[in-house]
């Protein structure tokens, strides 16, 4: 039976309807897809700009016998460890914990923040812990298995944190990524599975630990709170000063 | 749990974007040739009856009937009727200023109902051609002498006018504005498709020997205007469309009253389909039954499919923000412009085009409706609003068909 000609209907326009809206999907798969590459690669070049960075200053450490510690600058460790690790949180919400690049850049990123953590220890070690960026640092496990209720309000704490002192270097780890290297720093600092946990001068806190609570284990903290608040009346004093004078 | 919503997404987006694209296609395969029947005259003027059924309308119906006498159309073949169906205010008495009119006939007969009046006119009527007209709507003075051309097609049953919103005031006349406008360019596809399913109640124009060959108007859970529609598919009957027939109809003010009237329209809607399901996926009913009714389900089902999950959404990332805030109080931490963390999911490029369609509908409907301009604020609130409007009708509208509960007209 012709139903083109009966009913009005054109399977042909049926057809080509799907082929058009096909067509715009794998156009929109395509384009996802490339944007997600493109994210990935740079998430890769920042890694890689990373190794550089770690490289280049393991390389100027082993030197430092013949230098003075002074010359340890603040561009010694990287900065961007905290870009990555956002950038890197971000492409794994999007693509996937279990995604294979995701899991890779996890793997690798974990590496370097390890790396970069073992040269800030040696520089703790033999120039003290102001050159070693005042012992600003913390390492931070969590899961994301589903299995660790508290990791998210902690990632709201760290992350705040953070803002507020970008000073502070904060190494976050999955617990349970399959890699050698994390199972090892795992079993040096005896982190039992009890998520969250954190590892501040090589004590371990496990369990949620609020803004305040992070300030008592991290000392620096509340001194650097002091400095600006007395940086700040300083510019205060200062502009009254100004302004005095300007009406005198 | 997330692969399912996320293929059920992704297909829901399938379909509507197949639909959008299905009918931009065929609104541009046949408006070239509709510009050409347009320009035909009408050779002969056949005898036309309107019935205006009224109930309670004493502030609006003088209005509509003068509408009706200012018709560009031989006054010796126009009739108009006036059914008074109960009217418990001074309808009876305000309309009694015509009695004397000889193209006007005042009927009176116990509230029984919209499509009692109707039917109760019909009896009346013995003219070539019969057409309904709301109390609350007035016809452009053009819009017959539009629609009965279409007639000339000896096949053609049942002609559509294009409806307008009647000075449109505030958020809401202006989201409804918009509305109509999309409609006009709908009603002209499905036109084209032979698949209109709705007669509107404002200025539907019939051959009378529909009545006599289906019968009258039926109950048809308060939309009658549907359910005649779907009766006359179902028997073959060609209607069709004049987009530039302009019927104006006054817009429901509030939200409470507007969601009444959405309410009784869905609640329809998914009624008559099911007393017509027989006529989904069924290649004999043509592009209505394969294209048309299903894509009209299929509306309903996504709106509120990609409502919930929106409101899942918004729901999510509230108790985030609670939570954050209870954890570290309000920490704003500014907007990220980096490229990095622009959104580049598949459903963001998908949902990009379909807006670009939806834009290009717009347009196009504008044109139709003859708007001054192909883009208005109103075209702006009916984007930004109408799928947060919608949902509330028919949520309630899918739970009384679940739960068995009529709609009231009023």
């Amino acid at each position: 039976m012709n139903y083109e000609i009966s009913n009005g209907i054109s399977w042909k326009k049926y057809a080509y309807t799907f082929l058009i809206t096909a067509v715009i999907f794998i156009t929109a798969i395509f384009l996802s897809n490339y944007f997600s590459q493109k994210r990935i690669n740079e998430i890769k070049n920042i890694e890689s700009r990373i190794a550089v960075d770690i490289l280049a200053s393991e390389t100027q450490f082993s030197l430092l016998s013949e230098l003075s510690c002074r010359d340890i600058g603040s561009s010694f460790l990287s900065k961007e460890l905290a870009t990555l690790g956002d950038k890197l949180a971000y492409t794994e919400q999007n693509r996937g914990s279990d995604d294979p690049e995701v899991l890779n850049l996890k793997k690798y990123y974990s590496l370097l923040q390890i790396k970069d953590f073992l040269l800030m220890q040696k520089i703790k070690d033999r120039c003290g812990s102001v050159q070693a960026n005042n012992g600003l640092s913390l390492m931070y496990f969590y899961s994301n298995e589903g299995d660790c209720e508290d990791c998210e309000k902690e990632g709201y704490v760290l992350t705040k944190l953070r803002s507020d002192y970008p000073e502070l270097r904060v190494y976050s780890f999955d617990y349970n990524l399959d890699l050698s290297a994390l199972q090892t720093l795992v079993s040096v600092y005896n982190i039992e599975n009890k998520l969250p946990a954190i590892l501040i001068n090589d004590k371990v806190y496990y369990g949620f630990k609020s803004v305040e609570d992070m300030k008592v284990a991290l000392p620096s903290l509340v001194e650097l709170d002091k400095q600006k608040a007395k940086a700040e009346a300083e510019a205060l004093k200062a502009k009254q000063a100004t302004s005095s004078t300007k009406s005198n | 749990m997330h692969l399912i919503s996320e293929s059920m997404t992704y297909i829901l987006l399938f379909i509507a974007l197949y639909v959008e694209v299905f009918f931009l296609i065929t609104y541009f395969e046949f408006s070239s040739s509709d510009e050409v029947e347009r320009e035909k005259q009408i050779t002969k003027f056949p005898s036309v009856s309107v019935i205006v059924p009224v109930w309670n309308e004493e502030t609006t119906i003088l209005k509509t009937i003068f509408s009706l006498l200012k018709l560009n159309y031989p006054k010796d073949k126009l009739s108009i009727f006036i059914v008074d169906d109960g009217s418990t205010d001074n309808t009876w008495k305000v309309v009694q200023r015509f009695a004397r009119n000889s193209q006007i006939k005042l009927l009176q007969k116990e509230n029984g109902g919209k499509h009692t009046a109707l039917n109760y006119a019909l009896e009346y009527v013995d003219s070539d051609l019969v057409g309904c007209l709301d109390a609350d709507s007035y016809v452009h003075p053009e819009a017959l002498k539009r629609i009965v051309v279409k007639f000339e097609d000896s096949e053609m049953m049942a002609v559509t006018p294009s409806v307008k919103i009647f000075e449109p005031k505030g958020l809401l006349g202006l989201i409804q504005k918009s509305e109509y406008i999309f409609g006009i360019f709908l009603r002209k596809v499905f036109s084209y498709l032979n698949a209109l399913y709705i007669t509107p109640g404002p200025f539907s124009i019939f051959r009378r020997s529909v009545f006599r060959q289906i019968g009258g108007y039926k109950k048809a859970h308060n939309t009658e205007d549907m359910e005649i529609a779907m009766r006359m598919q179902k028997n073959n009957m060609k209607i069709g469309n004049v987009h530039n027939a302009f019927i104006y109809t006054v817009a429901p003010t509030n939200l409470y009253a507007l969601y009444k009237q959405r309410l009784r329209w869905v609640y329809g809607f998914l009624k008559n389909a099911i007393d017509y399901r027989g006529m989904f996926f069924k290649p004999q009913y043509g592009n209505l039954g394969m294209v048309v009714l299903p894509a009209a389900g299929f509306s309903v089902f996504s709106t509120m499919y990609f409502f919930g999950s929106m409101i899942l959404s918004w729901v999510n990332s509230l108790i985030k923000t609670i939570q954050e805030i209870s954890t570290v109080g309000i920490n704003f931490k500014g907007f990220n412009l980096d490229l990095f963390y622009f959104n580049t999911d598949i459903i963001v490029f998908v949902s990009f085009i379909a807006v670009l369609g939806t834009l290009l509908i717009i347009v196009t409907s504008r044109g139709l409706a003859e708007e001054k301009h192909i883009f208005g604020l109103d075209s702006v609130f009916f984007l930004m609003f109408y799928t947060l409007l919608a949902p509330l009708w028919m949520t309630k509208a899918i739970y009384n068909v679940i739960f068995a509960q009529k709609t009231k007209w009023r």
